[in-house]
């Protein structure tokens, strides 16, 4: 493939692979079963001309490949702002970025939560996943193994059908070292929706680039809490993999989420530690709310469904309050097909695909004060986009936007009974 | 002083090193103009352009390949890098500026406890073997 027996676009990418293998210290090259681009959000004309290289180079690719979000909601391109050169300047490049994605052979998915799609992989099954959520989703909750590729190695790696077999990859990066002990939070708190995204950041914090060990998670912990935490920890620190002992697939046990071995450090969670971390990720707690935006990671079909329970009856969102869904469209379609979509939309929620809020102009220049129940959302739209942020659960998501100003429960944080 | 350095990817570069307490994502952390942006980080407000930085590791989004390449691009990016440890998502984005621009930005690793003595606010310079001030 280097020599250019396969063309120079396979060539291009496997120096690429190449090069991450000297980087990683890999023996060698690994045979990937998909890849998930996440190269296709456009960054400048650098993210182009990379793609127009391998399209100009002839390159497609030789697995099946997902594609992360774009920087145009394609269903909706209205929604995108372009009042300004460089937001229109963003527009082009990026719907022309995506183009050259879809004629390297991707899937147009536009998602940066693959796994709710079909066809995700299976344990033990190498992958080159790009998105930090979607890795930690791949690495920890299907125990599919993927390091943490960045940007233009997601495409490479679906262009030549090959990683380095280096980092997550392999068996001995994949042992839990950092351990979270979480009983002292207690039922109710884990049954929380918001416990997920506020332990994510937490762990995120303290693991930095370890694999963290949850204890004590309930056994019937949903997909969605695992996405918000792995998103939140992926955010607030490098975590690629993390172990929920009883619940993801490496982790039947401590003992064997360690592979064995004494843990480097153990960490006791407690509430007030949960309150306070609300509190670090909210940069007001009080007063106007402008907007709401969730769905960060993408919102499940099941979170939509949430989401339309809590609108369906009650007073209507305060006419100052502009309240954003981002999903993937395949979780649309389905939601429009069982009518959970009209309601969502009926009740004056915007509903965005194939982008997110937060990597692209589609909220107000006077949508200052917005509410999320994204850590990750929390985390990155003050610097992104600006905006001052507070974090709640979809339940006061909704009752803030009704009464147009912030309606926080701390009751969450209470210590329990008994 | 000359301290030993492994190249990620490889050049020479010069400039005035700042040093990060904490590791930063060049996506989200960083603006166009090579600003820190990051709210939670403890030198948010600092530029980066030019200069010679010294951090442990990036951290975070997998897109910062592409925001520092096109920093490199738009001459917004560091001088050079010098990590603690590897970090491809930092290394990948200065292997793309040079095989689609011919830029160098020198990425390098200098081992702890090497890589505390590198000193802030000095001429730093740095090429594929070494870090010297």
């Amino acid at each position: 493939m280097l020599a250019g027996a396969y063309g120079e676009g396979v060539a291009l990418a496997m120096r690429v692979i190449v090069g991450l293998g000297r980087i990683s210290g890999a023996p060698r090259l690994v045979e990937i079963t998909s890849a998930h681009v996440d190269s296709c959000l456009y960054h400048g004309r650098v993210s182009l001309d990379f793609a127009d290289r391998l399209v100009g180079l002839g390159a497609s690719v030789r697995v099946p490949t997902t594609l992360n979000v774009g920087s145009v909601d394609l269903l909706h391109p209205g929604l995108v702002r372009s009042e300004t050169s460089q937001q229109r300047q963003t527009l082009a490049g990026g719907r022309r970025l995506m183009s050259a994605y879809l004629e390297l052979g991707c899937t147009a998915t536009w998602t940066c939560a693959p796994y709710q799609l079909p066809g995700r992989p299976a344990l033990g099954e190498h992958v080159a996943w790009a998105e930090s959520n979607a890795v930690v989703f791949a690495n920890s909750v299907l125990g599919a193994r993927t390091d943490r590729y960045g940007d233009f190695v997601d495409i490479c790696a679906a262009i030549t059908g090959r990683a380095p077999y280096a980092g997550l990859q392999t068996e001995d990066a994949r042992r839990g070292t950092v351990v979270f002990d979480c009983r002292p939070l207690g039922h109710a708190f884990l049954a929380s929706e918001l416990a997920y995204p506020l332990l994510g950041h937490h762990v995120g914090s303290l693991a930095g680039a370890e694999n963290p060990v949850l204890v004590g998670l309930p056994g019937d912990v949903g997909e969605d809490s695992l996405k918000a935490l792995g998103a939140a920890a992926a955010s607030s620190g490098e975590v690629a993999l993390f172990h929920a002992v009883g619940v993801t697939p490496e982790a039947p046990t401590l003992e064997r989420a360690l592979h064995g071995l004494a843990p480097l450090r153990a960490h006791e969670v407690t509430l007030p530690t949960m309150r306070a971390t609300r509190a670090e990720l909210s940069t007001f707690g009080s007063g106007r709310l402008d907007a709401v935006s969730i769905g960060t990671p993408h919102a499940s079909y099941a979170e939509c469904e949430t989401l339309a329970g809590l609108l369906r009856d009650g007073p209507p969102i305060h006419d100052g309050v502009a309240f954003y869904l981002s999903t993937g469209r395949a979780t649309r379609a389905r939601a429009e097909r069982s009518g959970v979509l009209q309601v969502i939309e009926s009740a004056g929620v915007t509903v965005v695909v194939d982008t997110c809020t937060y990597v692209t102009s589609i909220l107000s220049p006077a949508a200052r004060r917005v509410m999320t129940n994204s850590a990750k959302w929390a985390h990155y739209a003050p610097g992104n986009i600006d905006v001052a942020v507070v974090l709640g659960s979809t339940r006061e998501c909704v009752e803030s936007a009704r009464l147009g100003r912030v309606a926080l429960d701390d009751a969450l944080f209470a210590e329990e009974l008994g | 002083m000359r301290v030993a350095a492994r190249a990620l990817a490889g050049g020479a570069g010069e400039g005035v090193s700042i040093r990060l307490s904490a590791p930063l994502s060049f996506w989200g952390g960083t603006d166009s103009r090579g600003r820190i942006v990051d709210a939670h980080h403890p030198q948010c407000g600092a530029v980066l352009a030019g200069r010679v930085v010294v951090m442990e590791s990036g951290r975070g989004s997998s897109s910062s390949s592409s925001v520092l390449a096109e920093q490199i691009r738009t001459k917004a990016a560091p001088a050079a890098i010098v990590l603690a440890r590897p970090d491809a998502i930092v290394a990948l984005a200065a292997i793309v500026a040079r095989e689609l621009y011919g830029l160098d930005v020198p990425i390098v690793v200098v081992a702890t406890p090497h890589h505390e003595q590198i000193p802030a606010g000095v001429l730093v310079r740095v090429d594929s073997t070494a870090v010297m001030w």
